[in-house]
């Protein structure tokens, strides 16, 4: 790989295809809160709006052949990573046309063929799964990249330190991606790491990292490029910290009570969306006209996929059991 | 006909992971001091020599880690076997046992099979105290998603490993550490594949129906031995598999013998035993002459001393006693 591939091509294209990406995620998880009020969407909904730029940024750096190991914070990793948004729908409404036939829904997205390995509702639970997927290839010679995303929270669990000395020691192709957005839940960091330098951990492993901007989408990808080429180029595990924030509360659930409004006001200001279309404004390279055609076809996307979820088949109770374990004679995906 | 040769129960796993390792270039073995050392219990001894450090991997103490990794690994196409030196720490990986390799096919709408291979050393009787003696085999087998298989005889622990590999979902296989210096003979030649659907009857008999699993196979035949000088002929079962259960060959062997008696190393409430008890009610309560009995451990957390930690085990005597109560003798 030359160190070209490294750099952003911040094309008319490009640009108007980062900006439709976070675009997508912002008006679809807007549209699943209202469905979560109308009760069309149960259980936790964990809305990533806000940290858009960095799931976005980093996919850009991901190939098809490549995996991806998420959070309960997952709608947009799933989106990014390509995903349809019927099916990311359907499964939030728990409908058998749904990423994972409806048994997982917001927190529990799968895609075999897109290599999305969840959608993991235990923090710190999906690193060593990433290790594993990472060893696989590195045992069979393939020449693929793992991505595993977590928030900052993860570090305070046991898993985290265990994977990340694993993947070090091994010397394995991860990116392992920290999405600092402050909270886990309602807990502020300083109040849960005595040393709230996240970064810090991946350097007592010998494990290179980087800290991104994660609500500047082109940095993100930019930092994500290099990180990916060296995991890639044979150099093991890399670790990078976006610095986010999340808009929304941790769940629908939650009362926001810990954080002051000023604070959230203060990171809507520099919002990964509103910051980027007016930078690609500016510099005209993008035209008014775009943004907005942009939204109407996001717009009649989400529309299809909210009628495609309301008409999708619920799983027949008769199928309850089925896939506890492999049928016999199945043929085996992994 | 081919004959049987007579090896230890130790030599048995260590074959069937050099079976493995050589049939299956997927197969590899991963866990705490299985290469150098070669192993806790000295089943891959020799075997990093023979198949190099790669598929011989020794791991950090990190039981969630690499118990995860094996989940992976598996997601990746690899046939992992993870060995955990003890069920005691096979705790410390719960997380990735239940809440991973038990969840992802159902969870994922069967888009995803864990073909993984977790074995590890359960079991009291060599005086390790309270963190690395207890029978928690009950607390796997509660978990749909897993299958737990556990090799009684030296002949089963040659076999299932390789019968395990071949399930397409995660496959815990439980060895009592008090069996690994056992002999037993194990055929010659064959195709040594154990079925791991069915349960095996190690004895024919029909005054009354012993099941049990594992090590305490063992104590069960001793029990019966004594008993058949007093003309009491039971029969045992020996579950193999712990889940599924295969309640078929119980409930057949019960409706011959109309008394049950269950043999189990984990603590009395909410265990195995309680299950299968559980079971024979509801399948077979008609048949019965006698109420069900139950052999388990003494509910107290493994002692040191011998003669506490014998205390706490079920012993031949127990089960004796257990199979006359059933008869009203």
């Amino acid at each position: 790989m030359s160190e070209a591939d490294d750099r952003v091509h911040l094309t008319h294209e490009h640009a108007l295809h980062l900006l439709r990406e976070m675009t997508r995620i912002r008006r679809f998880e807007e549209k699943c809160a209202e469905l979560y009020s109308g009760s069309k969407i149960r259980g936790f909904l964990h809305l990533y709006i806000g940290e858009e730029a960095n799931a976005v940024g980093v996919m850009q750096a991901l190939t098809e052949e490549d995996a991806v190991v998420a959070t309960y914070r997952e709608h947009g990793h799933a989106l990014a990573r390509g995903l349809p948004m019927n099916e990311v729908m359907a499964e939030m409404f728990g409908k058998a046309s749904g990423s994972s036939g409806g048994r997982g829904g917001s927190m529990h997205i799968f895609s075999a063929r897109h290599r999305f390995y969840g959608g993991n509702a235990i923090v710190a639970g999906g690193l060593p799964l990433a290790v594993g997927l990472a060893l696989a290839d590195k045992m069979q010679g393939r020449d693929r990249v793992t991505c595993c995303f977590f928030g900052e929270g993860a570090a305070a669990e046991g898993e985290f330190h265990e994977a990340m000395n694993l993947a070090a020691l091994w010397k394995l192709p991860v990116l392992f991606v920290c999405e600092n957005n402050l909270y886990a839940m309602g807990t502020a960091l300083a109040r849960s790491e005595s040393n709230t330098d996240i970064r810090a951990h991946a350097a007592v492993f010998g494990m290179e990292s980087e800290i991104v901007d994660g609500m500047d989408v082109v940095a993100v990808e930019a930092a994500a490029r290099r990180a990916v080429h060296a995991v890639r180029r044979g150099e093991g595990p890399r670790f990078l910290e976006t610095r986010t924030y999340r808009f929304r509360a941790h769940s629908m659930f939650d009362p926001d009570l810990y954080r002051p409004k000023e604070e959230v006001e203060e990171w809507r200001k520099k919002g990964p969306i509103v910051r980027f279309t007016d930078w690609i404004l500016g510099t005209r390279l993008v035209h008014p006209d775009h943004v907005a055609a942009l939204e109407n076809e996001i717009a009649e996307e989400i529309g299809a996929a909210v009628a495609f979820a309301e008409e999708a088949p619920w799983e027949p109770v008769e199928e309850l059991t089925r896939d506890v374990t492999t049928p016999r004679g199945a043929e085996v995906t992994a | 006909m081919s004959g049987t040769r007579r090896i230890t129960y130790r030599e048995a796993v260590r074959e069937a992971l050099r079976e493995a390792l050589t049939r299956d270039d997927r197969v590899f073995l991963m866990g705490e001091d299985v290469g150098a050392y070669g192993g806790a219990y000295a089943c891959s001894l020799g075997l990093l020599d023979e198949f190099g450090d790669d598929r011989i991997r020794n791991t950090p103490l990190a039981e969630s880690g690499f118990t995860g990794a094996g989940i992976g690994a598996a997601l990746g196409g690899m046939r992992p076997i993870v060995e955990i030196m003890t069920i005691n720490f096979s705790l410390l990986a719960l997380d990735q046992i239940v809440n991973n390799a038990a969840t992802i096919r159902h969870m994922s709408g069967g888009q995803f099979s864990v073909p993984l291979v977790i074995r590890m050393a359960t079991g009291a009787g060599r005086q390790l105290a309270a963190q690395h003696s207890h029978s928690l085999e009950g607390w796997f087998a509660h978990v749909p998603g897993l299958r737990v298989v556990a090799p009684a005889t030296v002949a089963d622990a040659r076999g299932m490993l390789w019968t395990a590999l071949q399930d397409p979902d995660p496959v815990v296989i439980m060895e009592h550490a008090t069996l690994y210096n056992e002999e037993g003979d194990v055929p010659e030649d064959e195709d040594l594949a154990v079925d791991l659907d069915r349960a095996a009857i190690r004895r024919a008999g029909d005054a009354a129906t012993i099941v049990t699993y594992s090590a305490n196979l063992k104590k069960a035949l001793a029990a019966t031995d004594e008993l058949a000088g007093e003309g009491i002929e039971c029969e045992i079962i020996d579950l193999r598999s712990l889940r599924p259960l295969d309640d078929q060959t119980i409930m057949t062997s019960i409706a011959k013998t109309h008394r049950a008696v269950i043999v189990d190393e984990g603590w009395r409430s909410g265990s195995l035993a309680a299950e299968i008890s559980a079971r024979i009610q509801e399948q077979a309560f008609y048949e019965l002459d006698a109420p069900v009995e139950r052999v388990c451990s003494v509910e107290v957390p493994i002692p040191y001393p011998q003669h506490l930690e014998q205390a706490a085990i079920p012993q031949p005597h127990a089960i004796a006693a257990a199979v006359r109560k059933t008869l009203r003798r």
